[in-house]
């Protein structure tokens, strides 16, 4: 077990490294940093100093290097827009991003598994229909536009939630969260269903087909002759058996769920990393744009990981080294 | 006599399909006493296994039992809804699959779905079920049940997850059990060792079993009686050495036939010329008559019930003399 996370954290350095090379890529070929620091007015004296400083005139492989090392401890340089370090101004916005990513899975998978669950076992009722009708719908709308839907039924007519912004935030040292106070929770539910509509459907729809599939197998016919109650059929010997495949889709979506929370974030003033990004990619703020990749990259990486472990965990069949393995 | 454990009735199963109905099973009627192995045997689409399917009531959707009874100690079963039908299973009547690589939940030791199964139907707790799983483990034969009861169905060959399946249709000490070719997916050497456990097992709990198999080795060697199915019905029923050695329709002689004679050297083995009707063009009249060298006009209009034939019951119209026709 230890030599197999060993490995896979091995498999996982050169992703990160090609992931680095892409982001470090973009300081030399998208914008001029060097221009945007030194606004209209300049020397060529000024500009040659600024770019020693900057070690910009060293081998391309040196300066890669030194990115690598610096990003390794978490060091991104200062944003071109605001002027402050990178990792802090991502540091104060991950909790946003987290919890919105973390409520959206959460809603999905609570409520895109039993669903899936009852339409795979009841595929002829209405409320079956209803179900497949209802996912089409989050499968095909945009996020953007579910998301303005949301904010004109709820905010604008109902105006029972809020439209945009995080609520109240309370302080648990670095980590500002709005789960504690009653705004914030509120704050929280619209982009949140805009976040995990996509990823409910998308779960309810894997979850109906595994159990369709798995519904035909012999053991299932077997544990139904040896006579156990419904609940155990379906939940237990059923459920667990579709559960492979959609921790895999599920782990890739709570790292799609947080890349691209983007979208959800820019409709709703979230002040989440997503946000961060798309303000910075409209001014060519490359340190953020660079840092945000490495780190999307770092949680597909760190996902993927603990998807796998997952897997040890569900199916017996793969802790190998363990009895004899069959054919 | 006492009462049957099991009665058959006139059972009739239909699977509707876009073009009309299709009778899968047609007027079948048996019966299996206490402690009796009833063999049934047929060709690949007889209706054999579809039988014991309708007897657990496990038909696979949009089959359905369109007509007649099934009686478990003198009550109606095919009738019942399904919660009473699910404590039936498992606690009346244990089934055993074919394939023994597919039946158990790859996901759960054996221990756990042993100890569900028993603690499902008999006043248990987990800690008692265990030491019975334990016990049951080491019935069927497995070495080091105590340790192997924590072991997944991957970690055992064929022939001994087939004893944990029996192990397992057994745990709730059923009264009968249904055996759907319980052996033909285990190699041969290992065939015999699981019929024979099935058989004393069965011999020492005072279990019936329906064994359903087309291997009339294992009929011979298990079975009391024989049911001998083509094309949806029963053609002939009797004692096992009676239809192994004067089989009288004369579907089961030619099934007999095939069988390969040990100890004589045989250029070619005998077969039954061409093959089973599908379901949607079963002849009018006995449904064997295409097939059959004997077949007269008769046949090929009125349908032939069971009937007394040599020293068994056979659906033959060769017999018409011998008697009324009557059920068995």
């Amino acid at each position: 077990m230890f030599a197999f996370i060993i490995s896979r954290l091995l498999q996982a350095l050169p992703v990160m490294l090609t992931v680095a090379l892409l982001s470090f890529a973009m300081f030399a070929y998208v914008g001029d940093p060097v221009a945007i620091m030194l606004g209209q007015d300049y020397t060529i004296a000024q500009r040659d100093q600024l770019i020693a400083d900057l070690g910009l005139n060293q081998p391309f492989f040196v300066q890669f290097a030194k990115f690598v090392v610096n990003a390794a401890q978490g060091e991104f340089g200062l944003s071109y827009r605001l002027s402050r370090p990178v990792a802090q101004l991502i540091v104060e916005r991950a909790p946003a991003t987290l919890e919105l990513a973390l409520c959206a899975a959460i809603l999905a998978l609570a409520i895109g598994v039993p669903m899936g669950v009852y339409t795979g076992l009841y595929r002829n009722s209405w409320l079956s229909r209803f179900f497949l009708t209802f996912s089409l719908i989050g499968v095909s709308l945009p996020t953007f536009l579910i998301g303005i839907l949301l904010i004109l039924t709820f905010s604008v007519w109902l105006g029972w939630l809020p439209s945009f912004g995080r609520g109240d935030t309370v302080n648990l040292g670095w980590w500002s969260t709005g789960l504690l106070t009653w705004s914030g929770i509120k704050a929280l539910i619209l982009p949140s269903i805009t976040l995990g509509l996509f990823q409910l459907t998308l779960i309810m729809r894997l979850v109906r087909a595994e159990m369709m599939e798995v519904l035909r197998t012999d053991y299932i016919k077997f544990a139904r002759a040896r006579g156990l109650t419904n609940r155990a059929v379906h939940f237990g010997h059923a459920l667990k058996n579709t559960l492979v495949p959609v921790i895999t889709i599920t782990g890739l979506q709570l790292g799609a769920i947080i890349a691209f929370a983007i979208v959800t974030e820019t409709v709703f003033q979230w002040p989440g990393m997503g946000l961060l990004f798309i303000q910075s990619v409209s001014v060519a703020d490359i340190p953020v744009m660079s840092a945000y990749l490495l780190l999307i990259a770092l949680m597909f990486v760190t996902i993927n990981l603990i998807v796998d472990l997952l897997y040890y965990a569900v199916d017996p069949r793969l802790r190998i080294g363990r009895g004899k393995g069959a054919h | 006599m006492t009462a049957p454990l099991l009665e058959v009735r006139n059972l009739r199963v239909e699977f509707p399909t876009r073009r009309g109905t299709l009778v899968a099973l047609d007027d079948v009627s048996f019966s299996i006493a206490h402690g009796e192995v009833l063999g049934v045997v047929g060709e690949s689409g007889a209706g054999k296994s579809m039988t014991g399917a309708a007897i657990i009531g496990l038909l696979e959707p949009p089959g359905r039992i369109a007509g007649g009874q099934i009686l478990l100690n003198g009550r109606r079963i095919d009738n019942l809804p399904y919660s009473e039908l699910r404590k039936l299973r498992g606690r009346e009547i244990g089934a055993i699959f074919q394939d023994p690589l597919t039946t158990l939940n790859p996901l759960y030791t054996v221990g756990q779905q042993l100890i569900e199964t028993m603690v499902t139907h008999l006043p248990l707790n987990p800690a008692q079920a265990r030491a019975k799983a334990i016990e049951w483990l080491e019935l069927v034969g497995i070495p080091a049940a105590s340790q192997r009861i924590d072991s997944y169905p991957h970690e055992f060959s064929g022939g001994m997850r087939q004893r944990v399946v029996i192990a397992l249709a057994l745990c709730a000490e059923p009264k009968l059990i249904v055996a759907d070719e319980p052996t033909t997916a285990l190699d041969v050497s290992i065939q015999a060792q699981v019929i024979s456990l099935l058989k004393s097992l069965a011999r020492d709990k005072g279990t019936s079993m329906m064994l359903v198999t087309h291997d009339m080795g294992v009929i011979a060697e298990t079975a009391d009686r024989v049911a001998v199915m083509y094309a949806g019905r029963i053609v002939e029923v009797g004692a096992v050495r009676n239809v192994v050695q004067q089989a009288a329709h004369p579907y089961s002689a030619g099934l007999m036939g095939s069988i390969p004679p040990v100890g004589r050297r045989l250029e070619r083995l005998q077969q039954i010329d061409g093959s089973m009707p599908r379901l949607s063009a079963i002849p009018p009249g006995c449904p064997y008559n295409p097939r059959c060298p004997h077949a007269f006009d008769r046949c090929f209009v009125e349908r032939p019930e069971l009937m007394p034939a040599k020293d068994n019951l056979a659906a033959c119209w060769l017999y018409a003399e011998q008697g009324v026709p009557r059920h068995a």
